[in-house]
């Protein structure tokens, strides 16, 4: 068994971007199988060689890079918290009254949209509701809108004399918000109200986005809603997936092969957005070594990667004769930068993790079901 | 003046301004377009019709009721009534008291929702004879007209938005149509060959000019043609070709050489090829005006007289008539002054003899200069003079009636009569407009199709249809002349907007810019003529009118004067126009093959805006732009300072017209306000056309028509019977001008959708589309049907009223659930197959006599349940429910129903570039690709849609869309726009640059990662976001399958066609496939056990069917056999033997008995 070089493991692991296709985007026929090679997978060569670096940490916002991971794992990832990581989301509605423009329907699919947030102990507390039968404690959440619109009382005056015509202004309720949402505690969902929060509100149902609009009102119309919000899947519906978006990209690569200098060089620092090519001058050194490059450029300025991630696809200095042979670009296949963005019920990072746990009962389900297939 | 109504097109004109401040320079050349809003601020977009409509109410209902003033009797010669005025007032309820000056609450959407006509009375003045007095009436009504919506007598004239909103009327509705029986009526714009202008055709060798004559009293068509070299004149009246000399001395032209004069002139060519017809005439020996009269007079056809009346023929007199009424009636002979109109005859015969020397010179029919365009005014006037007529015909009938009486207890008040006749206009105009079919007894015109039910599918289809031009003639005659795209048509009718198939070409819509121009009169213009100096035409000679460098001057078509300075007369009469000395759409050109001056003044001629360019300049300055934003001009401003002016297709062909300012030259004349304008409404909602195929842009526009999306600011409260809307609409990203000048961005038929263009799992082969699951569970392409039900609670003949009978709710049945204490359905409650909608019961007895009620019979009547209900398979909700009373007084209680339907396999979408294609998948979020920032697409395209299609246009729409999206602006895609930077070669340079700022590639191909393997795509994929519509062809509505069903009565063969549940045909081609591949089992199960089997007793003995085991004809059980056979077959042969055709059948044994021995 031969061992490949460390170059040729970094070529494997290069995706090149010429001007009309993108190479080697793929591992082979069969992912990490060479002939005359071992690549058979280890727990501890991969305990050594995985990587995670962090980005950016936001509550809601977060970025961060796996290293040494294959492309079906980390697709893996970003489908389960597209499509599997459960939330809970509206989904039977019961309209007592709605005289509002919007009708039944359109205002049923508006609400079941609204991301909502629940405490985490309800949460994990909460069951699977049955897709038929009846809703009770453990499965459902009842949140209640009850909105009337009526003139101010001061409103009519408003409208007359000073002419204001802002409806907001005129009307109590105009706007119904997410916030006008009133969780309905029952049974056994009693104590998780008066477990202390660190929010200081009362409620552990309560929408991420309180001025989300669900409908305008003008005097006279009402709404009155009963709706039941249950635990599901976005792959049964998007309102249901926990993430505005997770995608992940692979690390960018730039190789500058032979060296741009002078004019050029800021000509290629303006191809990429900025930050991601920084100028240098050739320092005294370089210049006087006759086999350097740049001999004989002292002061000019050449360009340098500086930071390579920030790099999207422009591929714009591919378009320019003046850097062809110049320049190498492409993605490290193994290096995923994930970005996670939350709707709320989790933060971005606890939805990783959530997203583990969801492919970990994947993968036991799938031994069972191996060694069931055994006997 | 008011202007408030304009708010909306006020507010539209801010951002045409690029922004600028009103500091800020105008460039002329980039900002002169400026006027097009104005235009459309002064005429709308549809101000054809409403021009019309108001033309026709104010003036020609007068000229009508002019020419028809007074009736008189034949019975009481003393007795007279005349019309001094007519008026037509603002529309009211049929039961309301008439208000001349009042105002009535109805409003056009109370008659939508009544199923009312939107109508308003015409009233009379009049003055009579009652006995020995002159009685003077004002305001009779006799009749009701329907109102043109928007029309200067329509309540929602002059209203603003929130006046509107109050009339439940949407602001953005361009009117123009009428309401009538509850239904939208547009009356679309006729095309015809202009009348009263001479045409020279040539046909099968026969060379011919024609001129169709027409006037109120009558229309005829008069040729002058040539056969075997001979002249002739043509007419429906005259039994035969009468030769032309003969014609022109019955004129009193006698003299030989006069003749020649005013036929040839003096051109030699001409004179020699006119000599023969003297000698023609030389043989029938007519020299003066009695012979050639008497000669005429003889083959006059006998018209009808009144009986009793006949005195024998007098064939001077009746050549007279003929010649001065019925020939070329539109030159009129005053006195016995027959000159005018032998000097027309004589022209026509030049025109003849020019075509014959150069056969250049004949007309072309499909020149838009020789087409009118009859608009709803003229069609209107046609109908109500008719009426009118017949009005005074029953009215002096009863009269007559009365009079003839010999002793009448009092005086005849013929105000009595009057009013009792008034039913006759009203209904009259109603079922003319209602069914369409527009019958004219004078002209003896029968023409079905006038009107159509205003297509309320979409804003732009409501548009389209007001655009629209019909064609009256050939559409059977496979010549491809009058389809064909006509280098005259350039800025008047939309090169891109007609139907596909049979109509193709022949419906055609009018451009962005176009006006229809009304009747003028001709009375100033002709003082005009002479004041410029012309010299009257019937004081000179042939040789004088023919001579060289003289020019003849038309007005309409008849020749009036000659000049020798044709082009000082043209410029300074032009002056004249200019200075609106004459009415502005006045049209004058120069035609030199004819030496002639065109004026025309009649009405139909389309014409448009252009700017005036002299001395190399355009007339419109930086100045007038700067003003016209202050609010000081308007469009009516340009006109009357000369800087603007209309020209029709004639003058337009007499004129240079620069495209830009920089191409005027020495010799323009005109400058483009702004290339666009050549398409029409619907083809301008094409971003970047110009890029496009040409048919692509045709199909769009077909598809534009049929894009859900909303319709008016009142669509909530409409009940149409068909409703289609979009939950979601969006304006688009990549607008054009046209799409804000027709305000399609306030009510979209579409939604942006990010699209990829990719192939992706094969769900998307041949323009399927793959949608993104989760983009539809957030709504995209959700969209609503409201379907309508009439439950009508009509009348019987004896009186009896259907009802609806709230004392049978039983809460406790389960049919019952959904309905409401009053015995109709709740709003709000969801409907599957079955449900009831109302609790209606009819009169068990519908009979008219009540003779036949038995003796003690109670009173009270007996009802039947008639209960109607829910029929469609897929459930829907009940939206409303209203309760209406027509005028009639008949309670119709009206159902909408609603769906909500998201998209789903086998839906249709388009972009906007005649890219249609139906839903292949629709893909989970997780398995769509995505971008480097995350974004999944909407919608995958396959790419094999462009390379034939050959679209640019979307591929640019795309691009604009993305570098739109980024900049967080909306990018115009106007046709034929030109980038703003004059160093740029295209605008797509300027959104390429845009694109790589943001981090993209400049051409749009992104690098996308398949969300099924997690590996890069080793291609880039075209992405970006693309005006999407959903059409309305949606698999809910078609799909479709049956096992067993419903049957033909007569046939007893499945019913047929999705509505009847019926099933699927398997027809003669099918048939044949099974033949040809001998499964005869299949076919005899597929064509009879399946379909009609019958089975009956056929008699082997005579071979006819009998009846249960026995044979009526042999009168005996013993050959009769059991038999087979579709029910068909048994049909035929007993509808034969109903002819006395029989038919027997021979039967042969299957099994026979020798071979199984």
């Amino acid at each position: 068994m031969t061992q490949p070089s460390e170059a040729e493991l970094a070529k494997r692991r290069f995706v090149e971007f010429t001007a009309e296709t993108i190479k080697n985007t793929s591992a082979t026929d069969y992912p990490g199988v060479y002939p005359g090679e071992d690549h058979s997978w280890n727990i501890d060569k991969f305990r050594d060689s995985f990587q995670v670096e962090f980005h950016e940490t936001k509550a809601f916002v977060s970025s961060f890079s796996l290293i040494g991971l294959s492309a079906p794992i980390a697709n893996a990832f970003r489908r389960i918290l597209i499509a599997e990581v459960p939330t809970i989301a509206i989904e039977d509605v019961y309209i007592s009254n709605n005289t509002s423009v919007i009708q039944d329907e359109v205002l049923a699919q508006r609400m079941g949209l609204i991301p909502f947030k629940i405490d985490d102990d309800l949460f994990k507390w909460l069951k699977w509701a049955p897709a038929k039968g009846q809703p009770r404690d453990y499965n459902t959440i009842q949140l209640d809108l009850e909105v009337n619109c009526e003139w101010f009382e001061d409103g009519k005056d408003k409208y007359k004399k000073a002419g204001e015509r802002d409806p907001r202004k005129l009307y109590k309720n105009a706007h119904v918000y997410a916030r006008d949402f009133v969780f309905k505690p029952v049974n056994r969902q009693m104590p998780f109200v008066n477990a202390s929060n660190d929010r200081g509100i009362p409620s552990p149902v309560f929408p991420m986005h309180p001025e989300l609009l669900i409908a305008k009102l003008r005097p006279g119309q009402v709404i009155k809603i009963k709706t039941h919000a249950v635990k599901g899947i976005g792959a049964d519906h998007a309102k249901f997936s926990p993430c505005a978006t997770a995608s992940y990209r692979l690390m960018p690569k730039i190789d500058i092969i032979k060296p741009i200098i002078g004019a050029d060089a800021s000509k290629f620092a303006r191809c990429f957005p900025e930050g991601v090519i920084s100028l240098k001058p050739v320092t005294e050194e370089q210049a006087e070594d006759e086999n350097s490059p740049y001999a004989g450029h002292e002061g000019e300025k050449y360009a340098v990667v500086a930071d390579a991630m920030k790099d999207p696809v422009t591929r714009e200095c591919l378009r320019h004769p003046e850097f062809t042979d110049k320049v190498r670009l492409g993605r490290i296949q193994d290096h995923f930068i994930f970005k996670i963005e939350s709707t709320g019920q989790f933060t971005s990072n606890d939805l990783f993790v959530e997203a583990a746990k969801v492919l970990k009962l994947k993968c036991l389900r799938a031994k069972r079901a191996i060694q069931l297939m055994n006997k | 003046m008011v202007r408030h109504r304009d708010e909306a097109i006020d507010a539209m004109l801010e951002p045409f301004y690029y922004q600028k401040h009103i500091t800020e320079k105008i460039d002329t050349a980039r900002d002169k377009w400026n006027l097009l809003p104005a235009f459309l601020k002064v005429k709308g977009l549809i101000k054809q019709h409403i021009d019309s409509f108001n033309y026709f109410l104010e003036t020609d209902l007068k000229q009508i009721v002019k020419a028809n003033q007074k009736v008189c009797s034949d019975v009481d010669q003393k007795f007279w009534l005349e019309y001094t005025d007519i008026r037509v007032l603002r529309p009211t309820r049929v039961d309301e008291e008439i208000q001349p000056h009042g105002g009535s609450t109805v409003t056009p959407h109370e008659c939508r929702l009544r199923d009312m006509t939107y109508a308003a009375p015409i009233v009379v003045d009049i003055k009579y004879r009652r006995g020995s007095t002159i009685v003077k009436r004002k305001d009779i009504q006799i009749g009701r007209m329907p109102i043109m919506l928007r029309s200067r007598n329509c309540h929602l004239k002059g209203k603003n938005e929130s006046e509107l909103a109050c009339m439940n009327e949407c602001s953005v509705d361009p009117g123009g149509y009428f309401i009538v029986r509850g239904q939208e009526k547009v009356i679309l714009v006729q095309e015809q060959l202009s009348k009263n202008r001479v045409i020279v055709e040539s046909f099968k060798g026969v060379t011919q000019a024609s001129v169709t004559s027409s006037t109120h009293e009558r229309k005829s068509k008069t040729y002058v043609l040539i056969k075997k070299d001979r002249i002739f004149v043509k007419h429906n009246i005259l039994v035969e070709d009468v030769p032309i000399v003969i014609v022109l001395k019955a004129m009193g032209i006698q003299s030989d050489q006069e003749i020649l004069q005013l036929v040839a002139g003096a051109d030699k060519v001409y004179q020699d090829q006119f000599l023969i017809n003297f000698e023609e005439v030389m043989k029938d020996d007519i020299q003066t005006q009695q012979q050639a009269l008497e000669y005429i007079g003889s083959r006059v056809k006998i018209m009808r007289r009144p009986v009793g009346q006949y005195h024998g023929r007098n064939y001077q007199q009746e050549a007279i008539e003929a010649l001065s009424s019925i020939i070329i009636t539109h030159v009129p002979v005053q006195g016995m002054n027959f000159r005018p109109k032998a000097i027309y005859i004589a022209y026509m015969v030049k025109r003849v003899l020019m075509a014959i020397d150069d056969p250049k010179l004949v007309d072309d029919r499909d020149y838009v200069g020789n087409k009118r365009l009859e608009l709803a005014g003229q069609m209107l006037s046609l109908l109500f003079e008719d009426l009118f007529k017949k009005f005074n015909n029953d009215f002096k009938a009863r009269v007559d009636k009365v009079l003839k009486k010999a002793n009448r207890t009092n005086e005849l008040d013929a105000y009595e009569h009057l009013k009792l006749h008034s039913n006759h206009i009203t209904s009259g105009m109603d079922r003319a407009i209602a069914t369409g079919s527009w019958s004219v007894k004078r002209f003896k015109m029968e023409r079905a199709g006038i009107s159509h039910v205003l297509s309320r599918l979409s804003y732009v289809s409501a548009l389209g249809m007001l655009t629209r031009i019909s064609s009256q003639f050939e559409k059977t005659r496979k010549v491809s002349g009058p389809r064909a795209l006509q280098p005259s048509q350039f800025g008047m009718l939309c090169p891109s907007d007609t139907p596909e198939g049979e109509q193709c070409g022949l419906v055609k819509n009018l451009a962005l810019m176009t006006h229809i121009t009304t009747d003028d009169d001709e009375d100033p213009v002709r003082k005009i003529v002479f004041i410029l100096g012309a010299e009257d035409i019937s004081c000179s000679t042939g040789v004088e009118m023919y001579r060289d460098g003289a020019y003849i001057i038309f007005i309409n078509g008849t020749p009036i004067a000659t000049t020798m300075q044709p082009k000082r007369f043209l410029t300074g009469f032009r002056k004249f126009r200019r200075m609106g000395r004459i009415s502005e759409f006045v049209s004058v050109y120069i035609n030199h093959h004819q030496a002639a001056v065109h004026i025309a003044t009649d009405e139909g001629r389309v014409c448009r805006p252009l700017i005036i360019v002299e001395k190399c300049r355009s007339r419109v300055t930086q100045r007038h732009l700067e003003s016209m934003r202050k609010g000081m001009m308007d469009f009516d401003d340009f006109l009357s300072r000369g800087l603007v002016e209309y020209l029709d297709v004639n003058e337009e062909n007499d004129s240079n017209i620069a495209l830009y300012e920089t191409n005027i030259q020495a010799h323009t004349t005109h400058l483009e306000i702004e290339p666009f304008t050549i398409l029409g409404a619907v083809a301008g909602l094409i971003p970047f056309p110009h890029h496009n195929q040409s048919p692509r842009n045709t199909y769009q526009c077909a598809m534009g028509k049929q894009a859900i999306g909303a319709i008016g600011y009142n669509q909530q409260v409409r009940m149409d019977s068909l409703l289609y809307l979009m939950v979601y609409p969006q304006k688009p990203l990549v607008k054009t001008r046209t799409i804000e000048l027709i305000q399609y961005d306030k009510l979209p038929a579409g939604q942006n959708a990010s699209v990829a263009v990719m192939s992706y799992s094969g769900y998307d082969i041949e323009d399927a589309l793959v949608l993104n699951k989760a983009s539809c569970d957030r709504g995209f392409g959700r969209c609503q049907v409201f379907k309508k039900t009439n439950i009508p609670l009509s009348r019987n003949i004896n009186g009896s009223l259907d009802i609806i009978n709230a004392g049978l709710l039983d809460l406790t049945k389960e049919q019952h659930k959904k309905l409401d204490w009053d015995g109709l359905i709740m709003k709000g409650e969801k409907v599957t197959k079955g449900d009831i909608y109302a609790l209606k019961q009819t009169p068990l007895n519908t009979t008219p006599s009540t003779l036949l009620r038995p003796e003690g019979a109670s009173r009270t009547i007996q009802y039947k349940n008639a209960h109607p209900s829910y029929k469609l398979p897929v459930g829907a909700v009940i939206d409303q429910v209203a309760l209406t009373s027509s005028e009639s007084d008949i309670t119709n209680i009206k159902i909408l129903t609603r769906q909500t339907r998201r998209p789903e396999l086998g839906d249709k979408f388009s972009s906007r570039h005649g890219q249609k294609g139906v839903v292949g998948l629709i893909a989970e979020q997780a398995d769509m690709p995505f971008s480097q920032n995350g974004v999944c697409p909407d919608i995958i395209m396959n790419p094999h849609g462009f390379p034939s299609r050959m679209t640019v246009g979307k591929m640019l729409e795309l691009i604009a869309g993305k570098s739109g999206v980024m900049t967080g602006a909306l990018q115009y895609g106007t046709a034929f726009l030109k980038p703003r930077d004059p160093g740029v070669q295209s605008v797509v340079e300027g959104y390429g640059s845009e694109l790589i700022k943001h981090g993209f590639h400049y051409e749009g191909k992104d690098m996308l990662t398949c969300g099924i393997t997690g590996e890069v795509i080793p291609s880039y994929v075209f992405t970006g976001p693309i005006y999407y519509q959903k059409l309305k062809h949606m698999v809910q509505d078609k799909m479709h399958a049956r096992a067993t069903g419903p049957i033909a009565l007569l046939t007893r063969q499945p019913t047929e066609g999705r509505a009847r549940d019926g099933g699927l045909r398997l027809g003669e081609m099918e048939r044949d496939c099974l033949i040809a591949y001998g499964a005869s089992q299949l076919l005899r199960e597929r064509l009879m056990l399946s379909s009609d089997q019958h089975t009956c007793d056929v008699c082997a003995e005579c071979g006819l069917i009998g009846y249960s085991g026995w044979c009526q004809v042999c009168e005996s059980s013993a050959g009769v056999r059991k038999m087979v056979l579709p029910y068909a077959a048994k049909l035929l042969i007993q509808e034969l033997g109903s002819m006395n055709v029989r038919t027997s059948l021979k039967l042969v044994e299957e099994f026979p008995a020798s071979k199984m021995e």
